[in-house]
């Protein structure tokens, strides 16, 4: 405790330069994205069917092959602002499963027409339940899921062409043979 | 054209504060008496400038101005005058025009009130808080300009958020500034002490008014905060440990510390570079809440709509202003000495443990704020740190001030007579042990050893608050209260109100209750001895909302005893539904009312609490308050100003 | 300072204004007292992850919602609140936790506090230890001046109280 008085008098300066330290680091952070405790984790299993009939659709038939799970709904004004990439996405031989989270059958529909539908299979959730176990919080969210079912990415919010680029189309890649990016 | 005079004013306003911060500084270096009076003048134009722009913006707003960006953001053609006048201060570019507006005023009044200074103080103290103004201007004009126009010109304003259409928004953030804001004076003399070398009771007795002056106003915004909260957002809470009030609420606990360090400082010449520290922490955690709540790195439930620019702006300026405040504190501060000795069982030994606790209570909420960030920060994920948190770290950390406080009258100055306290306190002592005891069965009717323990210190608290009176009272009837200064009375009754705030809070969080029920008209629901029943709900329509509104008869053994009318409001500009709860009270207990959902076929879901001595935690405040405001004016303050005249003015040169 | 909310809290209302559809959170008259409470203390510390920094039980959002529904079913069905808590953090991580977890990355959360003021108690006992006794001093200036303000003081003070 015998220290000298002017150590004493720098613990405030000190302090301040952690946490300006810690607000420069903070001001680059997403407070709002709160990563998913799934990744590298099995994809929660579901029973659902398809949108509009009653074709039943499970977790298993999205095995195989890697695909992307998006979580979108016919309410939700983001999802309209990542539709064209998905399209886009979709041109370029990408498998996109769309659940329509929280929606009625008829709504959905009638949004995929009047703005194309990117989804080969268009899985329907009313009550989200499958949302519930997947840790959807707010639509739009995607997952992108490997061959085994393991989710290894999970993007909030719109999708972007470079998350794209940078995140996903890597991770696809490494599970099977993909033209990517190259617009 | 108004709006550009605003704008104009605010580019003049800022060529005068630069004129403040650096020719009385210049003056003071050269010795130049002439060049540091013209602090005070700068200071006072300076307001008049300031006053000017939050009028002209007050202007805009009152005549529904839709070409000025921020007014069309922020109100509607419906929206009533007085909301249009508070709407102002309602978003973010605006409230910093009235943070302006209250640092102007504060550097102003120290213009005036401080005339019998030290020359050389003075012009230091105003060419700090001229800095200081530098930098919001620049912070406003270059990030925030709530002059700004647009083309073309909307139709109607999007306007206030309804959530601020309540009157206790009316009143709420000027107060809540002018606390945040008022602490910059004690800042400004700390580092007029710093820059001079010279701190001494003479010092403590210029900064003591002036610091608690800030700290009432500190206390009645975060008071009216806290009940605008429980009316408004319709969840019954009283304080939720958001980031934003965390916010408030450091800053108010180092600045009690502050205000009870200079009384050691100015009493016994004691803790002299802790007071000057706790002067710069109280201000830096001002300006550091003013970051959190305006930058985007925490998420809260009533952060403004954030811009990373402006978050990087006031990052700068608080690196800035803090970094040189204590750069200058680790250089200068360890030459105050201070002289006398410190016993533990005195009354500076006693205020020492007050400011561990309380700077130590300050630094738990700093630390449970700030967690996720740092958590974040090293890539470990998210986490959230709550109420549960906040309440199971601060009631230990706060439990002891409540026993030390009721010794605050009873220990005197330089060393105590343990049997002397001891024989003052018995009685006291035993009346909080068994009517704390006694309190939970009598009230309650139900034991639980926690609220015997808040009752306990409460009562304690309370008793003892007014201790020293009784005493005189005692002693000589109505001359011995004569003789009391306001100070003390101020001291007995801020004590006063911390008592009945800690009863109202042990109450009412370990015996309230709370209901989530489905009601249809004429159906009710019987909590604890009361029945409420939903009569009926019908449509109603205020000046810029529809609503419905229900009526809630609340009747105790078959006797109505309120009639409650809660309203789920739809506010038509944005299309935003708002929950008005109803509520009545009495001192012992709130009924509270929330219309949730209506849930088909003529049912409601409604929550419904009864809420013992929910009250007495906001007239607990009111009355710390107006303690505060009785010690501020005691007439010792005034005499010292007079004094000081007499004393000739050092006219010391910077060592 | 609960002011100026922001977006984030209007958005939260036009939810709440779509979503009046299936979220009855009217709590059975099933639930014994003791699971009644249970439940509202699992949804007062459960976070919304929707409208931010808003509990479950205050939230409107129909994800806030769902999640009183599930706990209201887990609780019947005779889960613990641990269990409970793990089926929410297992969906959404340990962010959704009002009252953080006891783990490697919070100790310095929930020790910290206490340890500083284990520190800062030490501190003022040293420091007072050595006040005890305290150095000859010989007053600097100020010090004199401060000492001929207060005698004024006192003298202003008698001549008033007369």
């Amino acid at each position: 405790m015998r220290l000298p008085k002017y150590v004493w008098a720098l613990v405030p300066a000190v302090v301040l330069l952690g946490l300006v330290l810690l607000f420069a680091i903070g001001l680059q952070h997403d407070p709002r994205v709160v990563p998913s405790p799934l990744i590298g984790k099995p994809a929660p299993g579901f029973d659902l069917r398809i949108v509009g009939a009653q074709t039943p659709f499970r977790r298993d038939d999205l095995l195989g092959r890697p695909v992307l799970v998006n979580f979108f709904a016919s309410w939700c004004a983001a999802c309209r602002d990542e539709h064209p990439l998905l399209l886009d996405l979709a041109r370029r031989g990408v498998e996109i499963v769309g659940m329509d989270y929280k929606d009625t059958d008829a709504d959905g529909l009638l949004w995929l027409e009047r703005h194309g539908s990117p989804y080969r299979t268009v899985v329907a959730d009313p009550e989200g339940r499958a949302g519930l176990d997947w840790g959807v919080y707010g639509v739009p969210e995607t997952y992108v899921l490997d061959a085994q079912g393991t989710i290894v990415y999970k993007q909030i919010g719109p999708l972007d062409e470079q998350t794209w680029r940078s995140k996903i189309a890597p991770l696809m890649a490494a599970g099977s043979v993909l033209q990517t990016g190259s617009r | 054209m108004i709006p550009e005079l605003g704008h104009f004013a605010l580019l003049a306003a800022l060529a005068v504060a630069v004129l403040q911060f650096a020719v009385p500084l210049l003056g003071v270096w050269r010795g130049q008496a002439r060049w540091m009076d013209v602090g005070a003048s700068a200071a006072q134009a300076q307001f008049v400038l300031v006053l000017l722009a939050y009028l002209c913006l007050t202007w805009a707003f009152v005549e529904r101005d839709w070409s000025v960006v921020y007014v069309a953001a922020n109100s509607h053609s419906q929206l009533p005058l007085i909301y249009r006048i508070s709407a102002v201060w309602g978003a973010h570019e605006g409230s910093m025009l009235l943070w302006m507006l209250m640092l102007t005023g504060w550097a102003a009044a120290v213009s005036v009130f401080s005339r019998s200074l030290p020359r050389d103080v003075r012009a230091q103290a105003l060419a700090v808080l001229g800095a200081l103004s530098v930098g919001f201007l620049l912070f406003i004009l270059l990030t925030s300009n709530p002059f700004d126009r647009h083309f073309p010109v909307p139709e109607d304003g999007r306007d206030l958020n309804p959530l601020l259409q309540d009157p206790g928004l009316v009143i709420h953030p000027p107060l809540l500034y002018m606390g945040y804001v008022g602490f910059s004076v004690a800042f400004a003399f700390a580092i007029t002490a710093l820059l001079s070398g010279r701190l001494d009771t003479a010092w403590a007795r210029w900064t003591r008014p002036w610091t608690t002056a800030a700290w009432l106003s500190l206390t009645l915004g975060i008071t009216l905060g806290s009940w605008w909260a429980y009316h408004e957002l319709g969840w019954g809470g009283w304080w939720f440990w958001d980031p934003v009030e965390n916010a408030s609420f450091m800053p108010w606990l180092v600045g009690t510390a502050l205000i009870h360090s200079l009384a050691v400082t100015e009493k016994r010449g004691l803790l002299k570079s802790w007071t000057v520290l706790l002067a710069i922490v109280a201000f830096a955690l001002s300006l550091l809440g003013t970051f959190l709540v305006r930058s985007g790195v925490l998420v809260s439930v009533h952060a403004f709509a954030t811009d990373p620019a402006r978050g990087v702006f006031i990052l700068t300026f608080l690196a800035v202003v803090l970094g040189i405040a204590f750069s200058l504190y680790a250089w200068r501060a360890p030459r105050f000495v201070s002289e006398g000795e410190l016993q533990i069982f005195s009354r500076e030994g006693l205020l020492l443990l007050n400011n561990v606790f309380l700077v130590i209570a300050a630094a738990a909420v700093l630390i449970g704020t700030l967690y996720p960030l740092v958590v974040d920060a090293f890539n470990l994920g998210k986490i959230s740190v709550g109420p549960p948190y906040f309440n199971a770290v601060f009631l230990p950390l706060t439990a002891p001030l409540a026993l030390l406080i009721g010794f605050a009258g009873v220990v005197g100055w330089k060393q105590a007579r343990v049997r002397e306290v001891l024989r003052r306190v018995r009685w006291p002592l035993a009346i909080a042990l068994v009517a704390g005891l006694a309190m939970p069965w009598l009230l309650q009717r139900r034991f639980e050893l926690a609220a015997a323990g808040g009752a306990f210190l409460a009562l304690w608290t309370l008793t003892m608050a007014f201790e020293e009176p009784w005493r005189r009272w005692r002693a000589r009837r109505a001359a011995g209260l004569a003789q009391i200064p306001r100070a003390i009375w101020g001291q007995s009754l801020a004590h006063f109100g911390l008592g009945l705030w800690v009863l109202g809070v042990t109450f009412t969080s370990l015996y309230s209750i709370e209901r989530d029920v489905r009601l249809a008209a004429g159906q009710s629901v019987d909590l604890l001895d009361y029945r409420f029943e939903l009569q009926r709900v019908e449509p109603f329509a205020g000046p810029n909302y529809d609503a419905d509104r229900a009526t809630v008869e609340v009747s105790r053994d078959g006797a109505s005893i309120a009639k409650l009318e809660p309203e789920k409001r739809l506010y038509r500009a944005q299309r935003n539904v708002m929950t008005e709860a109803a509520v009545d009270h009495s001192p012992l207990r709130d009924l509270y009312v929330a219309l949730a959902e209506p849930l088909g076929n003529g049912e409601w879901s409604l929550r419904i609490y009864v809420k013992p001595m929910m009250r007495l935690v906001w007239l607990g405040g009111v009355l710390m308050a107006l303690g505060g405001g009785l010690a501020a004016s005691d007439r010792r303050y005034r005499l010292a100003s007079a004094a000081a005249r007499r004393v000739p003015a050092t006219d010391g040169v910077p060592a | 300072m609960r002011t100026f909310s922001g977006m984030r809290s209007v958005i939260c209302a036009v939810l709440l204004a779509a979503a009046a559809i299936g979220s009855a959170s009217a709590q059975g008259d099933e639930l014994t007292p003791q699971q009644a409470e249970r439940y509202q203390k699992l949804v007062n510390e459960l976070r919304c992850l929707v409208c931010q920094n808003q509990s479950i039980a205050d939230s409107s959002a129909p994800l806030a919602a769902d999640l009183r529904e599930q706990v209201l079913h887990q609780i019947q069905s005779g889960r613990s609140d641990a269990e409970i808590a793990d089926y929410v953090t297992a969906r959404y991580g340990d962010f959704v936790l009002y009252r953080p977890p006891f783990k490697a990355s919070t100790w310095l959360l929930w020790l910290g506090p206490f340890a500083l003021l284990l520190l800062a108690l030490g501190v003022a006992v040293v420091f007072v230890r050595r006040r005890v006794r305290p150095a000859p001093v010989s007053p600097p200036d100020a010090a004199r001046n401060a000492e001929r303000l207060r005698r004024l003081l006192d003298e202003g003070s008698r001549e008033e109280r007369r």
